[in-house]
């Protein structure tokens, strides 16, 4: 049982951490296909 | 005589009004079927399109105009250049059109994208009804399996004596593959079956709101997916090499039909069957979910196409020689096809996964659970394991139950 919460809540931070590091980078969507020219809100 | 002349008569209706009904191009007779139109497409070809009937519209994608055959700039049209508004138009809609862009690629060259309504098309209508079906089907089946069959029992007495089937790391391995599956699985199907069952039931808001957590989740479990992918194919490759004992195995149905418990090792049959699935269906799920994380940046099937060419495969099977040229939104479009067929093929097989390791087979959650069985379940479902276990030094019991 406690692999099985620890596999799970694994999910949650690669979820978290994945999202985090991609923006970081700059592979967010806006950041990738858009330019300076495009008011995105 | 009467009855003979009524048959005739009868058979020219029929044969007038299925002249009638015949909207097909008259095939080539030397005559151009188009010559009434001076070239443009007929009534026929229209009603053709509309009925959805196969149509040659080279017609309509060759006629792109011919600048070398441009009037001089004088004349009357010359500064047209050969080409009229009307051929301009064809050529963008066929995708020929000599498109320069100062930015975006080859994506940006591409205005109006002709193989999207197929794209749409396809997943609108065969890939929901048959991906539906069949998980559906899935379930119905197994319903009645369990239902005809109940749950496969220890057929022994439980000797109260436990043995370690799966270690810490394998068994968090799978879950981290289970639960980023399961997640993966309902917000993949809520992507594509959101639009005609929760929008209309629950209103367009909630179906947008319910979509837009589904895209983050998708896009980032992803990653959790791919590490257990990675995890299990490490840990459990050696346990899964096809050998003879796997078709005794096949042959006695496992046990699950009948009353044989085929010898088996770590791993039986069946559930080397379930790991080289996930591996290769998962790996290939993966591979074109990546592509599409990273839009327009991976092409994966012009080059695929190719080397499918180059063996002849396509062709022996009907299919003709696939296209290896594909537009930067054609290659995201079968991705995602590719990525969806793939994905209900993978549920389908894991429900039935789900299914033996929970109510289908009395002990099996165990081995997951909390890593221990009772020898007598080893014994009746992995009985070479066992005894190589039993063998081993730091295999013997590793703890020892109350028989209660």
């Amino acid at each position: 049982m406690k692999a099985m919460l620890t596999g799970f809540a694994a999910v949650v931070f690669v979820a978290i951490a994945s999202s985090a590091i991609l923006d970081t980078l700059g592979f967010d969507s806006s950041a990738v296909h858009s330019g300076p020219s495009v008011r995105l809100d | 005589m009467l009855r003979m002349a009524l048959a005739i008569i009868l058979a020219l209706s029929l044969a007038i009004s299925a002249q009638a009904q015949d909207t097909s191009i008259p095939e080539e007779s030397g005559v151009n079927p188009r010559a009434s139109t001076g070239g443009a497409q007929t009534l026929n070809d229209i009603m053709a399109r509309q009925a959805n009937q196969k149509l040659d519209d080279s017609f309509r994608s060759d006629a792109v105009g011919d600048p070398n055959r441009a009037a001089g700039l004088t004349q009357q049209l010359g500064t047209l250049g050969g080409v009229s508004d009307a051929e301009h138009w064809r050529a963008l809609r066929y995708g020929t059109a000599d498109i320069n862009v100062s930015a975006g690629g080859a994506v940006a060259t591409v205005l109006v994208q002709d193989g999207g309504m197929s794209w749409l098309t396809f997943r609108d209508g065969p890939l929901r009804t048959y991906g539906g079906w069949l998980l559906l089907g899935t379930i119905g089946a197994l319903l009645l399996f369990y239902v005809l069959r109940g749950q496969v029992k220890v057929d022994a007495e439980m000797t109260g004596h436990k043995v370690t089937r799966f270690k810490s790391i394998e068994r968090f391995a799978h879950w981290l593959l289970a639960g980023s599956f399961l997640l993966l699985g309902f917000t993949g199907l809520a992507v594509l079956f959101g639009r005609v069952f929760i929008a209309p039931s629950l209103g367009k808001d909630v179906n947008a709101a319910v979509l837009g957590w589904s895209k983050w989740v998708h896009n980032n479990v992803a990653w959790a997916f791919i590490i257990a992918l990675v995890m299990i194919f490490v840990m459990w490759v050696a346990h899964n090499i096809p050998n003879r004992l796997d078709l005794v195995w096949l042959r006695q149905f496992g046990g699950i039909i009948g009353k044989n418990h085929p010898p088996a090792k770590k791993f039986n049959a069946g559930q080397k069957v379930i790991f080289w699935s996930v591996i290769l269906f998962g790996s290939s799920i993966a591979v074109s979910g990546v592509a599409l994380l990273f839009p327009f940046e991976i092409q994966l099937f012009a080059k695929t196409f190719g080397v499918l060419n180059a063996t002849g495969l396509p062709e022996m099977v009907g299919f003709g020689a696939l296209p290896e040229t594909l537009a930067p939104q054609e290659e995201m479009q079968l991705a995602q096809l590719w990525h969806a067929i793939l994905a209900f093929v993978l549920m389908s097989i894991i429900i039935a996964h789900i299914y033996i390791g929970s109510i289908g087979m009395e002990g099996a959650y165990d081995a997951m659970g909390s890593g221990e069985v009772d020898e007598a379940w080893a014994h009746q479902h992995h009985s070479i394991w066992l005894d190589e276990l039993q063998n081993n030094d730091q295999g013997k019991p590793t703890k020892i139950m109350s028989a209660e």
